[in-house]
């Protein structure tokens, strides 16, 4: 068994920390203060390459593989919640899930310009009235000949003011017997008549992250626009949680090290009783567990990042890595705010934005509680991987980067 | 065109350094391609780019050097070749110069080569103007524009009196300045090059020259003396009492 990173998985994580640190740490307080977004940020991501880092070179990515995705996750989560929220909903939530469930012609129409970054995506679920339900939403999509007719609103959805194009999940068949055959998937162009959106404000974190709410009226979707079978949206939903979590799970992972960098960092230069606070036993055990957790949390998502790799599932061990480096980050970034005493509550320094960052991922792309049931169910027996009709395709760096 | 980019491996630079029993101590910092270094390879790589060629990224130093000249390959020099010699262990800056010129002259064919205005660990500054002085060639230093056209290279060089337009013919050195330009991030395709490049490693005997004597000494190295800081929170009822408190201790300690 091999723990070490290759010498291309090192450079591809250097070369996005400096990214990050070098243009976006410098002005992020601003904007989270502002609660904007950075207006330039999405272009330079997807000009860097990262917002297509793990397709292949023939559909306009950069042919490197899902360890690499997860490397960028924790590096820009590291600096900001923001910028690991757009690899989630455009990478993974959509980008990942047309390269799962997608036709070659779709993969060519839709992926190629989300992972050249020309085109921004996102992938809309939530609804006002409905979050782990999945099966219990509402908006519909009849079909009309050749269209569907879309209609609904979602809600909560990242990205939902900037996006071009949005992987959708409505219900085409509600008499279906079982729930979760009743819904289809799509990809929709955001510009069409009939859509409407806008950004919700006054959230706790992700300040500088635009996240906001979708509405069709009565909108016109090509058929050809349907991502999968009619009745495979459930199945199709699920996939693109399997892609989105580990985008959260890694970069909740970045928190967790930021959290613990500038811990070890004030600890060492703050002093109380005559000598550095770092001396204390007290602090020594906060910083050591969120060494650990930091060190359980990278190992959880690498494991993630390698099965995904070999073309295995991973719904299980997502699962674990996006439950416990979420719930980790938060408590790592209150545990920061406790060893920077009052400093730590204001925004001088960074530590109260991590703790405002980390809240909601502990909610958002399967809640804690899911997880858990998630988890409960593979050992109950209950819950069992079966076979999809279209897997996530195993990394083959000849034919991806060919 | 033969662009050459001569880069140094350097400690990172919030790396520490202290002089320990006379010698300089980096601790365990992480190695990286010297920051000056990077816009060196980026005038490069935009010359390349304006008017076709090839930059070669050549490195004097220890095997752990290939690691700066993959950073070089990642950001799109097309080979890398360091020069690597037991030998070479405390050369000082003409020494330097010395080899890095004769890895030019092994290229062959060289019309410019560049280098950062100076390494962030020994701070010379002086390797570039020493190599062009080796190789005969013009120096064209602290280069913020650079155009070359046909065999002519014109530079504005900034200085502290402010911009100086100087000219010469190619083959020419020149150094360069942080005016220039950030240079631009390892690609990720340049990346995966840069993983599997083969990096030839050449020695003095390849070069075809004897390790150069160093004529420059450190005989002694000390660490600046540590100053005492007192730290004192003036305090007072309003901002106005605060200001003439500290108004009246910065006359006191004769500060104005």
């Amino acid at each position: 068994m091999d723990f070490s990173l290759s010498e291309e998985h090192k450079m591809a994580q250097k070369m996005v920390r400096d990214f990050a640190q070098k243009e976006v740490a410098p002005v992020i307080k601003e904007y989270d203060r502002k609660q904007e977004p950075i207006p330039w940020v999405l272009e330079r991501m997807g000009e860097l390459g990262i917002l297509g880092i793990c397709f292949p070179v023939k559909y306009g990515g950069q042919g490197m593989d899902y360890i690499s995705l997860g490397l960028a996750c924790e590096e820009l989560e590291a600096v900001d919640t923001t910028l690991r929220v757009a690899m989630s909903v455009h990478t993974g939530l959509c980008g990942m899930t047309i390269f799962q469930w997608g036709t070659e012609k779709q993969k060519q129409e839709f992926l190629v310009p989300l992972a050249k970054g020309e085109k921004i995506g996102c992938g809309a679920f939530t609804e006002p009235g409905m979050g782990s339900d999945v099966a219990g939403m509402r908006t519909s999509a009849k079909r009309d000949s050749d269209v569907y007719i879309l209609n609904g609103e979602k809600m909560w959805i990242s990205l939902a003011s900037k996006a071009d194009l949005a992987l959708v999940t409505a219900v085409t068949n509600p008499e279906a017997k079982r729930p979760s055959q009743r819904l289809s998937s799509f990809v929709v162009d955001l510009h069409s008549p009939g859509v409407t959106r806008g950004d919700l404000h006054g959230k706790l974190g992700v300040r500088a992250g635009s996240t906001g709410w979708i509405n069709f009226q009565d909108v016109k979707v090509p058929v050809e626009n349907r991502i999968g079978e009619e009745g495979e949206g459930f199945k199709i939903t699920m996939s693109a949680f399997d892609s989105g979590r580990y985008t959260v799970g890694s970069g909740a992972t970045g928190l967790v090290r930021a959290a613990l960098e500038a811990s070890v960092k004030y600890a060492k230069d703050r002093s109380a009783f005559g000598k550095p606070i770092s001396e204390y036993q007290m602090i020594q055990q906060k910083i050591a567990k969120m060494l650990q957790d930091y060190e359980i949390a990278r190992l959880l998502y690498l494991q993630v990042g390698w099965m995904k790799n070999e073309g295995r599932r991973s719904t299980l061990q997502t699962s674990y890595c996006k439950k416990f480096a979420t719930e980790a980050s938060f408590e790592a970034a209150h545990e920061a705010i406790q060893i920077h005493g009052a400093y730590g509550f204001s925004d001088e320094y960074d530590v109260e934005r991590y703790l405002r960052n980390s809240r909601g991922a502990i909610i958002y792309e399967g809640s804690s509680e899911i997880q858990n049931i998630i988890q409960a169910g593979y050992a109950l027996g209950e819950r069992k991987d079966t076979p999809l009709r279209r897997e996530m395709p195993a990394y083959d760096e000849k034919e991806w980067q060919g | 065109m033969k662009i050459v980019a001569c880069i140094k491996q350097v400690p990172d630079s919030a790396a520490k350094v202290v002089a320990q029993d006379g010698q300089v101590s980096w601790g365990d910092a992480p190695l990286v391609i010297n920051p000056w270094d990077e816009f060196a390879v980026e005038a490069a790589l935009q010359q390349k780019e304006a008017h076709g060629g090839e930059v070669i990224a050549v490195s004097m130093g220890g095997e752990s050097a290939k690691e700066a000249l993959k950073h070089a390959l990642a950001m799109g020099c097309d080979s890398a070749i360091l020069v690597s010699d037991p030998a070479l262990a405390g050369v000082d800056t003409q020494g330097t110069a010395k080899v890095l010129a004769a890895a030019i002259q092994k290229v062959g064919g060289v019309d410019l080569a560049f280098f950062g205005r100076q390494a962030i660990d020994g701070d010379a500054g002086i390797t570039p103007a020493q190599t062009a002085r080796v190789l005969g060639w013009p120096m064209l230093g602290l280069s913020a524009v650079i155009k070359v056209d046909g065999g002519k290279v014109t530079v504005e060089r900034s200085i502290e009196e402010g911009r100086q337009t100087v000219s010469a013919e190619a083959p020419a050195v020149l150094s360069v300045v942080k005016d220039f330009g950030e240079p631009r991030y390892p690609s990720f395709m340049g990346i995966r090059k840069a993983s599997r490049a083969d990096i030839p490693a050449w020695t003095l005997a390849d070069l075809g020259i004897s390790a150069p004597a160093p004529v420059v000494a450190w005989p002694e190295l000390m660490n600046p003396p540590s100053r005492e800081v007192a730290c004192e929170f003036i305090t007072g009822g309003s901002p106005a009492e605060i200001a003439e408190k500290l108004a009246d201790k910065i006359i006191a300690e004769k500060v104005l």
